[in-house]
Protein backbone atom coordinates (compact mmCIF):
# COMPACT_ATOMS: atom_id res chain seq x y z
CA UNK A 1 0.00 0.00 0.00
CA UNK A 2 1.58 3.67 -0.95
CA UNK A 3 1.14 5.52 2.16
CA UNK A 4 0.89 9.76 2.20
CA UNK A 5 4.10 10.64 3.34
CA UNK A 6 3.54 13.79 5.49
CA UNK A 7 6.77 16.06 6.78
CA UNK A 8 6.18 18.57 9.07
CA UNK A 9 8.69 21.19 10.42
CA UNK A 10 9.23 24.82 10.76
CA UNK A 11 12.24 26.52 8.61
CA UNK A 12 15.10 28.46 10.53
CA UNK A 13 13.99 27.10 13.88
CA UNK A 14 17.35 25.06 14.40
CA UNK A 15 16.21 20.96 15.05
CA UNK A 16 12.87 21.64 14.36
CA UNK A 17 13.27 21.70 10.50
CA UNK A 18 14.22 18.43 10.46
CA UNK A 19 11.17 16.58 9.16
CA UNK A 20 11.68 19.15 6.36
CA UNK A 21 15.06 17.78 5.73
CA UNK A 22 13.84 13.68 5.76
CA UNK A 23 11.29 15.31 3.11
CA UNK A 24 13.34 17.32 0.93
CA UNK A 25 16.30 14.01 0.96
CA UNK A 26 12.91 11.82 -0.16
CA UNK A 27 12.23 13.86 -2.82
CA UNK A 28 15.95 13.51 -3.98
CA UNK A 29 14.98 9.45 -3.47
CA UNK A 30 12.02 10.29 -5.89
CA UNK A 31 9.71 9.08 -3.05
CA UNK A 32 6.37 11.97 -2.82
CA UNK A 33 6.13 13.93 -0.02
CA UNK A 34 3.76 16.73 1.72
CA UNK A 35 5.68 18.72 3.28
CA UNK A 36 3.51 20.63 6.24
CA UNK A 37 3.84 23.01 8.73
CA UNK A 38 1.87 21.13 11.89
CA UNK A 39 -1.09 22.92 11.59
CA UNK A 40 -3.46 20.46 13.86
CA UNK A 41 -6.63 21.52 12.05
CA UNK A 42 -5.00 21.03 8.82
CA UNK A 43 -3.54 17.63 9.24
CA UNK A 44 -6.71 16.45 10.69
CA UNK A 45 -8.19 17.21 7.32
CA UNK A 46 -5.21 15.87 5.39
CA UNK A 47 -5.14 12.43 6.76
CA UNK A 48 -9.02 11.69 7.88
CA UNK A 49 -10.07 9.07 5.56
CA UNK A 50 -6.63 7.97 4.10
CA UNK A 51 -5.79 4.56 3.81
CA UNK A 52 -2.10 4.98 5.38
CA UNK A 53 -0.31 8.10 6.33
CA UNK A 54 3.53 8.57 7.81
CA UNK A 55 4.22 11.47 9.72
CA UNK A 56 7.81 12.78 10.23
CA UNK A 57 8.04 15.13 12.83
CA UNK A 58 10.79 16.61 15.14
CA UNK A 59 10.14 15.61 19.30
CA UNK A 60 11.19 16.35 22.21
CA UNK A 61 11.41 13.57 24.68
CA UNK A 62 14.31 14.00 26.87
CA UNK A 63 16.58 11.44 24.37
CA UNK A 64 19.84 12.13 22.52
CA UNK A 65 19.52 14.87 19.81
CA UNK A 66 19.34 12.96 16.48
CA UNK A 67 17.13 9.24 18.13
CA UNK A 68 14.54 8.09 15.81
CA UNK A 69 11.45 6.73 17.40
CA UNK A 70 8.52 5.35 16.12
CA UNK A 71 5.00 5.54 17.03
CA UNK A 72 1.80 3.88 15.79
CA UNK A 73 -0.30 7.14 15.69
CA UNK A 74 -3.95 5.14 16.48
CA UNK A 75 -2.95 3.51 19.62
CA UNK A 76 -0.02 4.85 21.08
CA UNK A 77 -0.04 7.71 23.77
CA UNK A 78 0.94 11.28 22.62
CA UNK A 79 2.56 13.97 25.00
CA UNK A 80 1.67 17.48 24.11
CA UNK A 81 5.29 18.61 24.66
CA UNK A 82 6.62 15.91 22.59
CA UNK A 83 6.03 17.77 19.48
CA UNK A 84 8.12 21.19 18.39
CA UNK A 85 6.67 23.44 16.26
CA UNK A 86 4.84 26.94 16.76
CA UNK A 87 1.22 25.69 16.82
CA UNK A 88 -0.93 25.89 19.89
CA UNK A 89 -2.57 23.46 18.00
CA UNK A 90 0.36 21.08 16.42
CA UNK A 91 0.52 17.65 15.55
CA UNK A 92 -0.09 15.70 19.32
CA UNK A 93 -3.38 17.79 19.57
CA UNK A 94 -4.24 16.79 15.79
CA UNK A 95 -3.28 12.85 17.06
CA UNK A 96 -5.82 13.10 19.84
CA UNK A 97 -9.06 15.28 18.26
CA UNK A 98 -8.62 12.78 15.52
CA UNK A 99 -9.11 10.47 17.80
CA UNK A 100 -12.03 11.80 19.48
CA UNK A 101 -13.49 12.54 16.23
CA UNK A 102 -13.12 9.65 14.45
CA UNK A 103 -10.87 11.31 11.90
CA UNK A 104 -7.88 9.21 11.35
CA UNK A 105 -6.82 7.46 8.38
CA UNK A 106 -6.52 4.00 8.83
CA UNK A 107 -3.36 3.70 9.83
CA UNK A 108 -0.73 6.01 10.91
CA UNK A 109 2.62 5.84 11.70
CA UNK A 110 4.91 8.49 13.44
CA UNK A 111 8.46 9.02 13.09
CA UNK A 112 9.95 11.42 15.35
CA UNK A 113 13.87 12.69 15.17
CA UNK A 114 14.71 13.86 18.47
CA UNK A 115 15.80 17.52 18.64
CA UNK A 116 17.70 19.67 20.77
CA UNK A 117 18.10 23.32 19.70
CA UNK A 118 15.18 25.35 18.06
CA UNK A 119 16.89 29.21 18.38
CA UNK A 120 15.82 31.03 15.27
CA UNK A 121 17.65 30.95 12.39
CA UNK A 122 19.73 28.16 13.27
CA UNK A 123 20.23 25.10 11.12
CA UNK A 124 19.70 21.48 12.64
CA UNK A 125 22.37 19.88 14.64
CA UNK A 126 24.84 17.44 12.60
CA UNK A 127 23.12 14.56 14.43
CA UNK A 128 19.91 15.36 13.53
CA UNK A 129 20.78 16.05 9.87
CA UNK A 130 22.33 12.69 9.81
CA UNK A 131 19.39 11.22 11.05
CA UNK A 132 17.25 13.22 8.28
CA UNK A 133 18.75 11.34 6.21
CA UNK A 134 19.20 8.09 7.75
CA UNK A 135 15.43 7.78 8.40
CA UNK A 136 14.76 8.98 4.61
CA UNK A 137 17.02 5.85 3.36
CA UNK A 138 14.75 3.80 5.80
CA UNK A 139 11.55 4.84 4.28
CA UNK A 140 12.46 5.45 0.49
CA UNK A 141 13.40 1.53 0.75
CA UNK A 142 9.76 0.64 1.51
CA UNK A 143 7.99 3.25 -0.14
CA UNK A 144 7.57 2.60 -3.63
CA UNK A 145 8.83 5.56 -5.80
CA UNK A 146 7.02 8.17 -8.27
CA UNK A 147 8.32 6.29 -11.59
CA UNK A 148 7.11 3.05 -9.99
CA UNK A 149 3.67 4.69 -9.74
CA UNK A 150 3.58 5.95 -12.61
CA UNK A 151 4.67 2.30 -14.47
CA UNK A 152 1.68 0.48 -12.80
CA UNK B 1 -8.03 35.70 52.12
CA UNK B 2 -5.03 35.79 54.62
CA UNK B 3 -2.25 33.36 54.80
CA UNK B 4 0.44 32.21 52.61
CA UNK B 5 0.00 30.12 49.49
CA UNK B 6 1.67 29.52 46.15
CA UNK B 7 0.01 28.80 43.08
CA UNK B 8 2.20 27.56 40.21
CA UNK B 9 1.65 26.30 37.08
CA UNK B 10 4.54 25.44 34.48
CA UNK B 11 2.70 25.23 31.22
CA UNK B 12 0.32 27.54 29.95
CA UNK B 13 -0.94 25.53 27.42
CA UNK B 14 -3.29 26.76 24.32
CA UNK B 15 -1.43 29.75 23.42
CA UNK B 16 0.71 29.83 20.22
CA UNK B 17 4.13 29.33 21.01
CA UNK B 18 5.24 29.41 24.61
CA UNK B 19 7.16 31.67 26.93
CA UNK B 20 6.47 32.84 31.01
CA UNK B 21 4.24 34.67 33.09
CA UNK B 22 4.37 35.19 36.68
CA UNK B 23 2.05 36.32 39.20
CA UNK B 24 3.03 37.17 42.85
CA UNK B 25 0.16 37.40 45.58
CA UNK B 26 0.56 38.62 49.23
CA UNK B 27 -2.68 37.13 50.39
CA UNK B 28 -5.28 38.91 48.28
CA UNK B 29 -3.44 41.94 47.19
CA UNK B 30 -1.10 41.26 43.67
CA UNK B 31 2.34 42.19 44.14
CA UNK B 32 3.68 41.83 40.75
CA UNK B 33 3.12 40.30 37.28
CA UNK B 34 5.92 39.36 34.53
CA UNK B 35 5.41 38.38 31.25
CA UNK B 36 8.99 36.55 30.52
CA UNK B 37 10.19 36.03 27.24
CA UNK B 38 13.37 34.23 26.50
CA UNK B 39 13.82 34.57 22.85
CA UNK B 40 15.36 37.78 21.04
CA UNK B 41 12.59 38.61 19.08
CA UNK B 42 14.32 40.95 17.29
CA UNK B 43 16.66 38.47 15.28
CA UNK B 44 14.91 38.76 11.94
CA UNK B 45 15.68 42.74 11.91
CA UNK B 46 19.20 41.57 11.71
CA UNK B 47 18.72 39.17 9.18
CA UNK B 48 16.85 41.18 6.75
CA UNK B 49 19.80 43.87 6.68
CA UNK B 50 21.43 42.79 2.87
CA UNK B 51 18.54 40.86 1.56
CA UNK B 52 16.97 42.08 -1.68
CA UNK B 53 13.55 43.67 -1.10
CA UNK B 54 12.12 40.96 -3.44
CA UNK B 55 12.75 38.63 -0.38
CA UNK B 56 11.84 40.35 1.93
CA UNK B 57 7.72 38.65 1.97
CA UNK B 58 9.06 35.52 2.27
CA UNK B 59 11.37 35.90 5.04
CA UNK B 60 9.10 37.48 7.15
CA UNK B 61 6.40 35.02 6.39
CA UNK B 62 8.48 32.33 8.50
CA UNK B 63 8.05 34.76 11.68
CA UNK B 64 5.00 33.22 12.50
CA UNK B 65 2.91 30.34 10.83
CA UNK B 66 -0.30 31.55 12.25
CA UNK B 67 0.13 34.85 10.68
CA UNK B 68 2.24 34.82 7.54
CA UNK B 69 0.12 37.14 5.50
CA UNK B 70 0.09 39.83 7.91
CA UNK B 71 3.73 39.63 8.03
CA UNK B 72 3.98 39.85 4.51
CA UNK B 73 1.23 42.52 3.97
CA UNK B 74 2.82 44.70 6.13
CA UNK B 75 6.31 43.86 4.25
CA UNK B 76 5.09 44.77 1.14
CA UNK B 77 3.16 47.81 1.91
CA UNK B 78 6.32 49.69 3.59
CA UNK B 79 8.58 48.63 0.63
CA UNK B 80 5.68 50.00 -1.73
CA UNK B 81 5.37 53.52 -0.62
CA UNK B 82 9.06 53.93 0.20
CA UNK B 83 9.92 53.12 -3.72
CA UNK B 84 6.44 54.95 -4.63
CA UNK B 85 4.86 51.85 -6.29
CA UNK B 86 0.93 52.15 -7.19
CA UNK B 87 -1.20 48.98 -7.09
CA UNK B 88 -3.81 47.98 -9.39
CA UNK B 89 -7.12 47.79 -7.67
CA UNK B 90 -7.54 44.30 -8.51
CA UNK B 91 -4.76 43.37 -6.30
CA UNK B 92 -5.36 45.26 -3.63
CA UNK B 93 -9.23 43.60 -3.25
CA UNK B 94 -7.09 40.30 -3.54
CA UNK B 95 -5.10 41.69 -0.65
CA UNK B 96 -8.15 41.85 1.41
CA UNK B 97 -9.25 38.55 0.56
CA UNK B 98 -6.23 36.85 1.43
CA UNK B 99 -6.39 38.67 4.66
CA UNK B 100 -10.17 37.65 4.99
CA UNK B 101 -8.23 34.22 4.66
CA UNK B 102 -5.79 34.48 7.44
CA UNK B 103 -8.80 36.12 10.08
CA UNK B 104 -10.55 33.28 9.28
CA UNK B 105 -8.40 30.43 10.18
CA UNK B 106 -6.92 32.39 13.04
CA UNK B 107 -10.13 33.53 14.51
CA UNK B 108 -11.72 29.84 14.08
CA UNK B 109 -8.68 28.05 15.50
CA UNK B 110 -8.69 30.26 18.83
CA UNK B 111 -12.30 30.49 19.07
CA UNK B 112 -13.23 27.08 18.83
CA UNK B 113 -10.05 24.75 19.85
CA UNK B 114 -8.17 27.36 22.27
CA UNK B 115 -11.24 29.73 23.70
CA UNK B 116 -14.30 27.84 23.91
CA UNK B 117 -13.10 25.32 26.24
CA UNK B 118 -12.13 28.00 28.75
CA UNK B 119 -16.00 28.90 28.55
CA UNK B 120 -17.74 25.30 28.79
CA UNK B 121 -15.79 23.60 31.36
CA UNK B 122 -13.18 21.34 29.61
CA UNK B 123 -9.46 20.97 29.88
CA UNK B 124 -9.28 20.98 25.70
CA UNK B 125 -10.97 21.08 22.87
CA UNK B 126 -10.01 17.24 22.73
CA UNK B 127 -12.09 16.70 26.09
CA UNK B 128 -15.03 19.09 24.18
CA UNK B 129 -15.20 17.45 21.42
CA UNK B 130 -16.50 14.44 23.46
CA UNK B 131 -19.89 16.11 24.13
CA UNK B 132 -20.07 19.14 21.72
CA UNK B 133 -18.91 17.50 18.22
CA UNK B 134 -20.85 19.43 16.12
CA UNK B 135 -18.98 22.26 17.78
CA UNK B 136 -15.45 21.38 16.75
CA UNK B 137 -16.51 20.00 13.34
CA UNK B 138 -17.90 23.24 12.70
CA UNK B 139 -14.45 25.07 13.97
CA UNK B 140 -13.10 22.84 11.73
CA UNK B 141 -14.81 23.40 8.86
CA UNK B 142 -14.94 27.11 9.30
CA UNK B 143 -11.07 26.93 9.57
CA UNK B 144 -10.37 24.81 6.47
CA UNK B 145 -12.42 27.54 4.66
CA UNK B 146 -9.57 30.44 5.77
CA UNK B 147 -6.69 27.95 4.83
CA UNK B 148 -8.52 27.54 1.29
CA UNK B 149 -8.52 31.04 0.70
CA UNK B 150 -4.64 31.41 1.53
CA UNK B 151 -3.89 28.49 -0.30
CA UNK B 152 -5.89 29.73 -3.17
CA UNK B 153 -3.91 33.07 -2.97
CA UNK B 154 -0.20 32.20 -1.45
CA UNK B 155 0.48 29.45 -3.26
CA UNK B 156 0.34 26.95 -0.28
CA UNK B 157 -1.87 27.25 3.29
CA UNK B 158 1.33 27.94 5.47
CA UNK B 159 4.10 30.23 4.72
CA UNK B 160 2.80 31.25 1.04
CA UNK B 161 4.98 32.43 -1.54
CA UNK B 162 3.20 34.65 -3.75
CA UNK B 163 2.69 37.86 -2.34
CA UNK B 164 4.98 40.10 -4.12
CA UNK B 165 6.14 43.48 -3.44
CA UNK B 166 3.85 44.81 -5.93
CA UNK B 167 1.05 42.60 -6.36
CA UNK B 168 1.01 38.80 -6.60
CA UNK B 169 3.45 36.65 -8.45
CA UNK B 170 0.19 35.10 -9.60
CA UNK B 171 -3.25 36.53 -9.58
CA UNK B 172 -6.22 33.85 -9.80
CA UNK B 173 -8.84 33.48 -12.24
CA UNK B 174 -12.55 34.76 -11.85
CA UNK B 175 -13.76 31.23 -11.63
CA UNK B 176 -10.78 30.34 -9.27
CA UNK B 177 -12.70 32.27 -6.85
CA UNK B 178 -15.89 31.69 -7.67
CA UNK B 179 -15.62 28.49 -6.62
CA UNK B 180 -15.38 29.23 -3.10
CA UNK B 181 -18.65 31.12 -2.92
CA UNK B 182 -20.54 27.72 -1.86
CA UNK B 183 -18.39 27.57 0.83
CA UNK B 184 -18.75 31.44 2.02
CA UNK B 185 -22.17 31.03 2.43
CA UNK B 186 -22.24 28.28 4.64
CA UNK B 187 -19.70 30.10 6.34
CA UNK B 188 -21.25 33.37 7.14
CA UNK B 189 -24.25 31.77 8.40
CA UNK B 190 -22.02 29.66 10.40
CA UNK B 191 -20.59 32.26 11.93
CA UNK B 192 -23.37 33.99 12.60
CA UNK B 193 -24.52 31.34 14.75
CA UNK B 194 -21.15 31.15 16.39
CA UNK B 195 -21.76 34.98 17.99
CA UNK B 196 -25.07 33.49 19.43
CA UNK B 197 -23.08 30.90 20.29
CA UNK B 198 -20.11 32.88 22.21
CA UNK B 199 -22.38 35.75 23.24
CA UNK B 200 -24.79 32.60 25.83
CA UNK B 201 -21.42 32.37 27.49
CA UNK B 202 -20.55 33.13 31.17
CA UNK B 203 -17.69 36.18 31.45
CA UNK B 204 -16.44 37.28 34.61
CA UNK B 205 -17.18 40.33 35.65
CA UNK B 206 -14.24 42.29 34.66
CA UNK B 207 -14.24 45.76 33.13
CA UNK B 208 -11.16 47.88 32.26
CA UNK B 209 -10.82 51.61 30.79
CA UNK B 210 -8.36 50.57 27.96
CA UNK B 211 -6.75 52.35 25.81
CA UNK B 212 -7.75 51.17 22.47
CA UNK B 213 -4.91 51.27 19.33
CA UNK B 214 -6.06 50.37 15.50
CA UNK B 215 -6.34 51.05 12.30
CA UNK B 216 -8.91 53.26 10.42
CA UNK B 217 -10.27 53.67 7.28
CA UNK B 218 -12.72 55.96 6.10
CA UNK B 219 -14.87 52.98 4.16
CA UNK B 220 -13.73 49.74 5.70
CA UNK B 221 -13.23 47.78 8.26
CA UNK B 222 -9.44 47.76 8.11
CA UNK B 223 -7.07 45.58 6.75
CA UNK B 224 -3.84 46.70 4.88
CA UNK B 225 -4.60 50.94 5.07
CA UNK B 226 -5.61 53.46 6.94
CA UNK B 227 -4.56 55.83 9.93
CA UNK B 228 -3.29 54.27 12.95
CA UNK B 229 -6.34 55.80 15.76
CA UNK B 230 -7.33 55.46 19.32
CA UNK B 231 -10.07 56.08 21.88
CA UNK B 232 -8.01 59.02 23.38
CA UNK B 233 -7.91 60.83 20.26
CA UNK B 234 -4.74 59.31 18.29
CA UNK B 235 -5.22 59.81 14.49
CA UNK B 236 -1.57 59.38 12.73
CA UNK B 237 0.51 57.98 9.71
CA UNK B 238 2.42 55.18 9.99
CA UNK B 239 5.44 57.00 9.38
CA UNK B 240 4.69 58.53 12.92
CA UNK B 241 4.79 55.49 14.61
CA UNK B 242 7.75 55.48 15.99
CA UNK B 243 7.53 59.51 17.42
CA UNK B 244 4.80 58.38 19.59
CA UNK B 245 5.15 54.52 20.66
CA UNK B 246 8.25 53.53 22.71
CA UNK B 247 9.58 50.79 23.34
CA UNK B 248 11.18 49.72 26.61
CA UNK B 249 13.62 47.27 27.80
CA UNK B 250 13.03 45.17 30.75
CA UNK B 251 14.80 43.18 33.07
CA UNK B 252 12.70 40.45 33.08
CA UNK B 253 12.43 39.92 29.46
CA UNK B 254 14.14 39.92 25.93
CA UNK B 255 11.31 41.29 24.52
CA UNK B 256 10.96 45.31 24.35
CA UNK B 257 7.68 46.45 26.09
CA UNK B 258 5.66 48.74 23.68
CA UNK B 259 4.29 51.97 25.61
CA UNK B 260 2.34 55.13 24.18
CA UNK B 261 4.20 58.22 25.19
CA UNK B 262 2.42 59.67 28.03
CA UNK B 263 -0.01 56.92 28.57
CA UNK B 264 1.52 54.11 28.72
CA UNK B 265 -0.14 50.36 27.43
CA UNK B 266 -2.39 49.90 24.94
CA UNK B 267 -4.79 47.38 23.82
CA UNK B 268 -4.31 46.10 20.17
CA UNK B 269 -6.30 43.58 18.78
CA UNK B 270 -9.82 42.31 18.11
CA UNK B 271 -11.40 44.35 20.92
CA UNK B 272 -9.91 47.29 20.35
CA UNK B 273 -10.40 46.76 16.32
CA UNK B 274 -14.20 46.46 17.20
CA UNK B 275 -14.42 49.47 19.53
CA UNK B 276 -12.67 51.73 17.24
CA UNK B 277 -14.20 50.30 13.84
CA UNK B 278 -18.17 49.46 14.90
CA UNK B 279 -19.66 51.12 12.11
CA UNK B 280 -17.37 49.89 9.46
CA UNK B 281 -18.33 46.28 10.07
CA UNK B 282 -20.05 44.83 7.29
CA UNK B 283 -24.38 44.50 7.47
CA UNK B 284 -24.30 40.61 8.49
CA UNK B 285 -21.57 41.30 11.21
CA UNK B 286 -23.14 44.65 12.45
CA UNK B 287 -26.74 42.98 12.94
CA UNK B 288 -24.87 40.09 14.65
CA UNK B 289 -23.19 42.02 17.13
CA UNK B 290 -26.20 44.20 17.69
CA UNK B 291 -28.46 40.98 18.03
CA UNK B 292 -25.54 39.62 20.75
CA UNK B 293 -25.77 42.97 22.47
CA UNK B 294 -22.31 43.45 21.75
CA UNK B 295 -21.75 47.51 21.40
CA UNK B 296 -18.58 49.83 21.72
CA UNK B 297 -16.89 50.59 24.00
CA UNK B 298 -16.39 46.22 24.95
CA UNK B 299 -14.67 47.00 27.90
CA UNK B 300 -14.71 43.32 28.99
CA UNK B 301 -11.55 41.20 27.61
CA UNK B 302 -13.87 38.11 27.91
CA UNK B 303 -15.36 39.02 25.38
CA UNK B 304 -12.89 39.15 22.89
CA UNK B 305 -14.34 35.51 21.95
CA UNK B 306 -17.51 37.11 20.63
CA UNK B 307 -15.69 40.02 18.95
CA UNK B 308 -13.93 37.38 17.20
CA UNK B 309 -16.76 35.26 16.11
CA UNK B 310 -17.89 38.84 15.11
CA UNK B 311 -15.16 39.45 12.81
CA UNK B 312 -15.48 36.06 11.61
CA UNK B 313 -18.85 37.04 10.24
CA UNK B 314 -16.82 40.22 8.80
CA UNK B 315 -14.65 38.32 7.06
CA UNK B 316 -16.81 35.25 5.62
CA UNK B 317 -19.15 38.50 4.29
CA UNK B 318 -16.28 40.50 3.02
CA UNK B 319 -14.54 37.36 1.25
CA UNK B 320 -17.69 36.97 -0.36
CA UNK B 321 -18.04 40.43 -1.49
CA UNK B 322 -15.11 40.03 -2.87
CA UNK B 323 -15.38 36.89 -4.93
CA UNK B 324 -18.23 38.31 -6.79
CA UNK B 325 -16.66 41.55 -7.76
CA UNK B 326 -13.68 40.35 -8.66
CA UNK B 327 -11.97 41.08 -12.37
CA UNK B 328 -8.79 39.89 -12.52
CA UNK B 329 -5.74 42.78 -12.80
CA UNK B 330 -4.13 43.39 -15.97
CA UNK B 331 -0.63 42.38 -14.58
CA UNK B 332 -0.72 40.32 -11.75
CA UNK B 333 2.47 42.57 -10.08
CA UNK B 334 3.15 46.29 -10.67
CA UNK B 335 6.53 46.78 -12.08
CA UNK B 336 9.35 48.23 -9.01
CA UNK B 337 11.77 50.13 -9.40
CA UNK B 338 14.30 50.57 -6.34
CA UNK B 339 15.08 53.58 -4.69
CA UNK B 340 17.22 55.00 -1.45
CA UNK B 341 14.46 55.09 0.48
CA UNK B 342 12.54 54.42 3.79
CA UNK B 343 9.04 52.89 4.04
CA UNK B 344 6.69 52.68 6.81
CA UNK B 345 3.13 50.06 7.18
CA UNK B 346 0.85 49.05 9.70
CA UNK B 347 -1.45 46.31 8.94
CA UNK B 348 -4.03 44.66 11.20
CA UNK B 349 -3.08 41.09 11.56
CA UNK B 350 -5.44 38.75 13.60
CA UNK B 351 -3.76 39.90 16.77
CA UNK B 352 -3.94 43.36 16.14
CA UNK B 353 -1.62 46.28 14.56
CA UNK B 354 1.49 44.68 13.48
CA UNK B 355 4.17 47.61 12.34
CA UNK B 356 7.48 47.57 9.89
CA UNK B 357 9.82 49.87 8.95
CA UNK B 358 12.35 49.21 6.12
CA UNK B 359 15.07 51.51 4.96
CA UNK B 360 16.65 50.75 1.52
CA UNK B 361 19.71 51.39 -1.05
CA UNK B 362 19.52 52.22 -4.24
CA UNK B 363 19.89 48.45 -5.40
CA UNK B 364 16.64 47.56 -3.23
CA UNK B 365 18.78 45.88 -0.65
CA UNK B 366 17.70 46.54 2.99
CA UNK B 367 19.90 48.69 5.41
CA UNK B 368 17.69 48.62 8.19
CA UNK B 369 14.20 46.50 9.27
CA UNK B 370 11.85 47.47 12.27
CA UNK B 371 9.17 44.70 12.87
CA UNK B 372 7.10 45.28 16.02
CA UNK B 373 4.49 42.57 16.43
CA UNK B 374 0.80 42.57 17.93
CA UNK B 375 1.89 40.23 20.94
CA UNK B 376 4.48 42.47 21.85
CA UNK B 377 2.20 45.23 21.95
CA UNK B 378 0.16 43.97 23.68
CA UNK B 379 2.85 42.22 26.30
CA UNK B 380 2.40 45.44 28.83
CA UNK B 381 -1.61 45.07 28.92
CA UNK B 382 -1.76 41.97 29.35
CA UNK B 383 0.45 42.09 32.80
CA UNK B 384 -2.10 45.05 33.30
CA UNK B 385 -4.80 42.79 33.08
CA UNK B 386 -3.53 40.19 35.23
CA UNK B 387 -2.71 42.72 37.79
CA UNK B 388 -6.48 43.52 37.88
CA UNK B 389 -7.81 40.28 37.33
CA UNK B 390 -5.74 37.96 39.93
CA UNK B 391 -6.64 40.25 42.50
CA UNK B 392 -10.24 39.00 41.80
CA UNK B 393 -9.58 35.55 41.92
CA UNK B 394 -6.84 35.46 44.61
CA UNK B 395 -9.41 34.24 47.26
CA UNK B 396 -10.54 31.48 44.89
CA UNK B 397 -8.74 27.84 45.18
CA UNK B 398 -5.82 27.21 43.83
CA UNK B 399 -6.65 25.24 40.26
CA UNK B 400 -9.44 27.44 39.63
CA UNK B 401 -7.80 30.89 40.25
CA UNK B 402 -5.18 29.66 37.75
CA UNK B 403 -7.61 28.26 35.43
CA UNK B 404 -9.04 31.94 35.16
CA UNK B 405 -5.67 33.49 35.22
CA UNK B 406 -5.00 31.31 32.31
CA UNK B 407 -8.21 32.23 30.28
CA UNK B 408 -7.47 35.91 31.20
CA UNK B 409 -4.11 35.35 29.03
CA UNK B 410 -5.94 33.61 26.07
CA UNK B 411 -8.44 36.93 25.61
CA UNK B 412 -5.43 38.43 24.12
CA UNK B 413 -4.75 35.31 21.41
CA UNK B 414 -0.62 35.79 21.95
CA UNK B 415 1.37 34.35 19.45
CA UNK B 416 4.21 34.06 21.03
CA UNK B 417 5.86 32.36 18.43
CA UNK B 418 5.73 35.93 16.76
CA UNK B 419 7.33 37.76 19.89
CA UNK B 420 9.22 35.24 21.45
CA UNK B 421 8.94 31.37 21.54
CA UNK B 422 8.33 29.85 25.06
CA UNK B 423 5.53 30.53 27.41
CA UNK B 424 4.84 29.12 30.73
CA UNK B 425 2.72 30.81 33.68
CA UNK B 426 3.41 30.47 37.07
CA UNK B 427 1.64 31.71 39.86
CA UNK B 428 3.15 32.51 43.67
CA UNK B 429 0.97 33.09 46.44
CA UNK B 430 3.20 34.21 50.09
Amino acid sequence: MKPLVVACGTPGRGDDAAGLLVARHLAELGIEVREHPGDGAALIELWDGRDFVILIDTVVTGGIPGTITVWDGLTAPVEGDAFRGTHAFGVAEAVKLGRALGRMPAQLLIYGIEGGRFDLESEPAPAVAAAALELAVLLASAIPKRSARKIS
Amino acid sequence: MSGNRTIRVDTLARVEGEGALEIKLTGDRVRDVKLRIYEPPRLFEAFLKGRHFSEVSDIVARICGICPIAYQMSAVHAIERAFGVEIDPAVRLLRRLFYCGEWIESHALHVFLLHAPDFLGYEDSIAMARDHRALVERGLRLKKIGNRIITLLGGREIHPISAAVGGFHKAPSKNDLRDLEPDLQWAVEASVETVKLTAGFEFPDFEQDYLCVALSHPDEYPFNEGHLISNHGLKIDAAQYEDLFVEHQVKHSNALHSMLRGSGSYFVGPLARFNLNFDKLTPLARQAAVDAHLAPPVKNPFRSIVVRAVEMVFGFEEALRIVREYQPPAKPRASVTPRKASGHAITEAPRGILYHRYALNEDGLVTEAKIVPPTSQNQKRIEDDLREFAAQVASWPLDEATRKCEQAIRNYDPCISCATHFLRLKIERE
